[in-house]
């Protein structure tokens, strides 16, 4: 399940941003170091094959819906980690530029629970260990299931958490969970079953190739950089999330830290140059200054309701309606008259 | 969507980028920054803020108009997407029951409010992203990460993956086609067959890449991906990226739909 822009704050979306591209410096310098360039067109071609593999369905058994291919677990058992997210760092961008999937400010978010998960943290903790190296089937099978359903629950799990930080949501955690975990735990075992049967087939018809790609992939060298690198990006993510938390409870991110940094909630007035002169232009254009009616008779209440409540007084939310309408018709006669224009060029 | 529906409509909004606008022939890289600035700023609004979303419409609108990009292609497109934005926002109207205002005698409750917000930013957001490629090849905004540091590694990978998708997606159709021809109902479709139709394509990528490698090898590839195109940021690009910024800046801090209204409310006094 992809996270969407729109339910995200701008600190859960750097913080997940810069997380997931120390991740991609890391994972990218690791192999330029160590592989040679086969492995360049092999991961561009099989984020390719991500796609296309996605677009092939098959039928769920027992169900009649269908599904399709993930694609995170079987890449970094095929690839190893590094490449792995790199490949699902780029098929994602290319999701999220063209079916618009997700969307720009969202693709950290969705790299970190797509790739990260299963590269860093599925797949070198639970699927090689559970493995050991054999290449016995059932055993891949219940590797892969395992790690298929961790990995899963990990980005679902996640995505929750992105969401809630970012305060766009009203679900309750409890809610949300319950919402989430359950589907993401049968897609999860389909995905491992399916992502075991490829690697046992590609084992069976062709063991030669799964040898090659494993001998031109790095082994773990390096390890100080690495975990460097983790708790930086981990600690990122956390730091990120609970200045989030607190930015939300506060009527406006910005404003908050524009209080932080002034000591009171609006930037210090300028008394020289052209901003006084505006100041001026403004309080003369205003009809009614500072953005609320004032609270006479008619209706009192409205004015001191809940101060979780910036700008949606009575008096705002008049002169905003009104101003929506005139600001929408006049962005679409711009677009109908450039258009027309256009038009007639043509 | 269905397979084909899919297929096309990448190769659409690629096709999209070969205009010839002023729009497409900004520099990619400002291009980019002004879509990332773009998507920063409305996503900084806070819950409960609509009326002040309204004004920044006019930056796709513009992006739309003036590159001359199908409107209902970008709409298409945009729904086709929406249902996990809707999916989690509309539990705002529900959980959400305060009296946030009342307009001509129907009240209105505060998560109505937020998940209108929620909706404006999910249309801004995809609609902005999208016109980015449509306005920008694909290559132009990998070309653009390259130059803005991104590292060569990676955007090979993005350049490469491009390349091979609409190989590797009629190799996957011709197979989707052969399964159909031979399967009745749902039989033939289950995944004893789908995983080794998986494992034939992953067996028939990997030698592609082979062969792929071999022919750059014979070509002298050294790691990266070259440009050819010469850019340079020139002084529209500037004027673009100024704009922008100020745009965005206006429109973020100070409450100009309000003020609108709020004249034209008086006007009719």
């Amino acid at each position: 399940m992809h996270m969407a822009d729109a339910l995200l704050s701008p600190a859960v979306g750097t913080t997940l941003w810069a997380g997931t591209v120390a991740v991609g410096g890391y994972a990218s310098k690791k192999l330029k170091a160590q592989i040679d360039d086969r492995m360049i067109p092999l991961m561009g071609v099989l984020g390719a094959f991500i796609f296309a593999a996605q677009m092939i369905n098959f039928t769920i058994p027992g169900t009649g819906s269908s599904g399709h291919l993930g694609g995170g677990m079987i890449l970094a058992i095929l690839l190893g980690p590094h490449a792995a997210f790199l490949v699902m760092a780029s098929v994602l961008t290319v999701q999220a530029l063209f079916f618009a999937d997700g969307g720009l400010l969202a693709l950290g978010c969705n790299i970190w629970n797509l790739g990260f998960y299963p590269c860093f943290l599925v797949y070198p903790l639970i699927y090689k260990p559970l493995t050991g190296g054999s290449k016995n089937p059932g055993r891949i099978l219940a590797a892969s299931i395992a790690s298929a359903v961790v990995a899963l629950q990990f980005g679902a799990f996640s995505v929750v958490m992105e969401t809630l930080l970012s305060g766009k949501s009203e679900l309750p955690l409890g809610a949300f969970v319950l919402l989430m975990q359950p589907i993401h735990l049968a897609i999860s075992i389909i995905e491992g079953f399916v992502t075991a049967g490829i690697i046992n087939y590609v084992r069976g018809a062709r063991p030669e190739i799964l040898d090659s790609i494993a001998a031109s992939r790095p082994l773990g060298a390096g390890i100080s950089l690495k975990k460097v690198m983790m708790t930086f990006a981990v600690l990122a993510v956390i730091t990120g999330g609970a200045l989030s938390w607190c930015a939300s409870t506060h009527p406006d991110g910005l404003e908050w830290s524009v209080e932080k940094i002034y000591g009171r909630g609006e930037l210090p007035e300028q008394e020289h140059g052209i901003a006084p002169v505006l100041k001026d232009l403004q309080e003369k254009t205003a009809f009614l200054p500072d953005y609320s009616f004032k609270p006479e008779g008619n209706n009192p209440k409205k004015a001191e309701t809940a101060p979780a409540w910036p700008g949606i007084e009575a008096g705002t939310s008049v002169s905003g309606i009104v101003g929506a309408v005139i600001v929408l018709g006049m962005i679409v006669l711009i677009g109908v008259g450039i258009r027309s224009f256009r038009g007639r060029d043509a | 969507m269905t397979f084909d529906t899919l297929y096309f409509d990448i190769g659409r909004l690629d096709r999209l980028s070969y205009r010839d606008t002023f729009v497409h022939h900004l520099d990619p890289r400002a291009k980019v920054i002004a879509t990332m600035l773009f998507l920063f700023t409305v996503i900084s609004f806070p819950k409960y803020e609509v009326v002040a979303l309204v004004p920044f419409f006019l930056f796709p609108v513009l992006l739309m108009t003036i590159g001359e990009i199908p409107v209902w292609f970008i709409i298409k497109k945009m729904i086709i997407v929406s249902p996990f934005a809707i999916f989690i926002g509309i539990f705002n109207p529900i959980l959400d029951t305060r009296t946030a205002a009342v307009i001509f005698g129907v009240s209105l409750s505060a998560g109505w409010i937020s998940f209108l917000s929620i909706l404006m930013k999910f249309a801004l957001t995809i609609s902005v992203a999208l016109l980015l490629i449509a306005t920008t090849s694909f290559s132009g905004v990998c070309h653009a990460l390259r130059r803005l540091g991104f590292p060569a590694l990676f955007v090979s990978q993005l350049l490469f993956l491009y390349r091979y998708l609409f190989v590797l997606m009629e190799e996957a159709m011709r197979i989707i086609r052969a399964r159909d021809m031979r399967s009745f109902g749902t039989r033939g479709t289950g995944m004893k067959v789908f995983m080794r139709l998986i494992g034939t394509l992953f067996i028939r990528t990997v030698n592609r890449a082979e062969r792929i490698y071999c022919a750059m090898l014979s070509r002298g590839f050294q790691g990266d991906i070259p440009s050819l195109k010469k850019v340079h940021i020139a002084f529209i690009d500037l004027a673009f990226m100024a704009t922008t910024i100020a745009f965005l800046v206006v429109f973020r801090f100070f409450r100009v739909t309000e003020e609108i209204g709020r004249l034209a409310q008086g006007l009719f006094r």
